[in-house]
């Protein structure tokens, strides 16, 4: 069992103002499934940017995949970037692409060859069901259409981690059940899968999914199970 | 791939604006035109003041403006023998007596040249190097065979002009300097206009992994095509200009305007302008980028 990422005591301020993220630690095992739940401006959108690089912390230690991420070169960044799959809230299509060219992106941004990127958008086309849609440019799909678009582009690459900020939040229950099936999917194949979400119901879905509580930035850990993960098989 | 000119098609896919989008390829235009002919005045006048130069540098002229004309051709004679024998005088030439009046005829006319009018007797002097003790020796050399002549350095008598010429020339230097500085700040303005414009695309690109140097490399692919489309907009502009202007120096056929052309290295020069604007507007692109880039994570 391996600690793909560890946050130690982290702190995340803006500016001048009060800490959004305070003392939050906690372990996440490779191939795990975890769900980070909380109200509303409790830190979830801040800590999932900590953990996609889009931030650095404020105080404490980030390590991904054993490497300290606080005091990273940030010319070293792209290269861990590359290795963590994010779906965003408002999924963050380039408007101008087509579907094929936004899902095409990752592997562009990893330097592979045009004639190495067909196959495997074709296949993640088929994947998820958008395989009559690969030159729709996004704003000429359904919202549900727009997110599989953003799932397939955050999985092309074959991430190590995979981020998704409310990915139900704005789709009806039958797309968030058919959207937890590939999650499911990666995550047996050994990705690991962090879902922030409000919808509790998620969690009954996936059984062996870990809850990560967040209240008014503060990791809620009574039995410290999050920062010293029990020692089990995940795969 | 280093300049970032072989960008692939799917990745000039990602910044959507066309080439010549925007007013800057049309400044940048401007920017060359106006280059183009401080260059070219900054040749022509850099070669005229050269050719000055070598016209005049190591050439004196000698007066005797003795009245009586017997003492005259002696001391014409005697300072021809004394400046023979010095090491650092490459000539001594008597200018004929109807040469001078050839000169003279168009200022005093016929009836003037042709009575008693005295002329001073003229002797032209070329120096092998024109140091300031050379001149200093003929100077000395031609006093002492006749007290009265005097010895005209030609440098001096056009020195204000050479000036002139030096400080135009130095000026139009200024002013190609200044232009690329002023393109330079174009392109500045252009590149943060098109970083607002395709934040969200940076951003995005940014987050999936996408090193500065491929982020850069979209942006100065176009800038250094759009700067190479203005820049060459503004060349065929200016060489037009150039080109009637050429013209019109050549009918009035002055000497001094005759010089100041240049050859074909300056004509070269001009043809890479636009290169050169190119090459200075990827760079500027390039740093203006980064420095953007680097504010973010």
């Amino acid at each position: 069992m391996t600690s793909i990422v560890q946050f130690e005591n982290v702190g995340l301020r803006y500016g001048t103002g009060a800490e959004t993220l305070s003392d939050v630690s906690f372990s996440l095992v490779k191939g795990g499934f975890y769900f980070l739940t909380g109200a509303s401006g409790a830190g979830k959108t801040s800590l999932l940017q900590l953990l996609y690089l889009a931030l650095r912390p404020s105080r404490g230690l980030v390590r991904l995949f054993g490497e300290d991420m606080t005091s990273m070169a940030r010319d070293r960044l792209p290269l861990y970037r590359r290795r963590i799959g994010v779906v965003f809230q408002d999924f963050r299509l380039i408007p101008h692409l087509s579907t094929f060219d936004n899902i095409a992106l990752p592997l562009r941004m990893a330097g592979v060859e045009d004639r190495d990127i067909e196959k495997p958008v074709t296949e993640m086309l088929a994947w998820v069901g958008l395989s009559d849609r690969a030159t729709a440019r996004p704003a000429t799909l359904s919202g549900g259409e727009q997110q599989r678009v953003a799932i397939a582009r955050a999985v092309i690459g074959r991430p190590d981690i995979l981020v998704a900020d409310e990915p139900t939040g704005n789709v009806d229950p039958e797309m968030a059940a058919r959207l937890l099936y590939l999650f499911d999917g990666l995550n047996k194949i050994g990705t690991t899968i962090v879902v922030a979400t409000h919808d509790l119901h998620l969690l009954s879905r996936i059984g062996s999914a870990t809850l990560m509580r967040l209240e008014a930035g503060r990791l809620n850990d009574p039995t410290g199970a999050l920062r010293y993960p029990p020692k089990r098989d995940v795969m | 791939m280093m300049l970032g000119l072989a960008a692939s098609p799917a990745d000039r896919r990602l910044l959507r604006e066309g080439r010549s989008a925007g007013p800057m390829p049309w400044v940048i235009a401007i920017m060359m035109f106006l280059t183009v002919l401080a260059a070219a005045a900054g040749l022509a006048l850099s070669n005229a003041a050269t050719t000055l130069d070598s016209g005049l540098k190591g050439k004196l002229t000698v007066q005797i403006a003795d009245p009586s004309p017997a003492i005259r051709e002696a001391q014409v004679r005697r300072i021809v023998i004394e400046l023979q024998q010095l090491a650092a005088v490459a000539a001594v030439t008597p200018v004929p007596e109807a040469e001078l009046m050839a000169m003279l005829r168009p200022w005093l006319g016929d009836d003037s040249i042709e009575s008693d009018l005295p002329l001073p007797a003229l002797i032209d002097v070329e120096l092998r190097d024109a140091t300031p003790e050379d001149i200093g020796l003929v100077a000395e050399t031609v006093r002492r065979a006749a007290p009265a002549a005097r010895v005209d350095a030609h440098a001096r008598w056009l020195a204000p002009l050479a000036g002139l010429l030096g400080a135009l020339t130095w000026l139009s230097a200024t002013l190609v300097i200044l232009m690329g500085v002023a393109t330079a700040a174009v392109v500045v303005l252009a590149v943060r206009a098109s970083i607002n414009t395709h934040q969200s695309t940076i951003d995005v690109i940014h987050l999936l992994g996408a090193s500065d140097t491929q982020i850069v490399r979209l942006f100065q692919r176009r800038i250094a095509l759009d700067a190479l489309f203005g820049g060459s907009v503004g060349l065929v502009l200016g060489l037009g200009i150039l080109i009637i202007l050429g013209n019109r120096m050549r009918t009035i056929g002055s000497e001094l305007l005759g010089s100041a052309g240049f050859g074909w290295a300056g004509w070269l020069a001009l043809l890479l302008l636009p290169v050169a604007g190119a090459v200075l507007a990827m760079v500027v692109a390039r740093v203006t980028v980064l420095a953007s880039l680097r504010k973010r994570l």
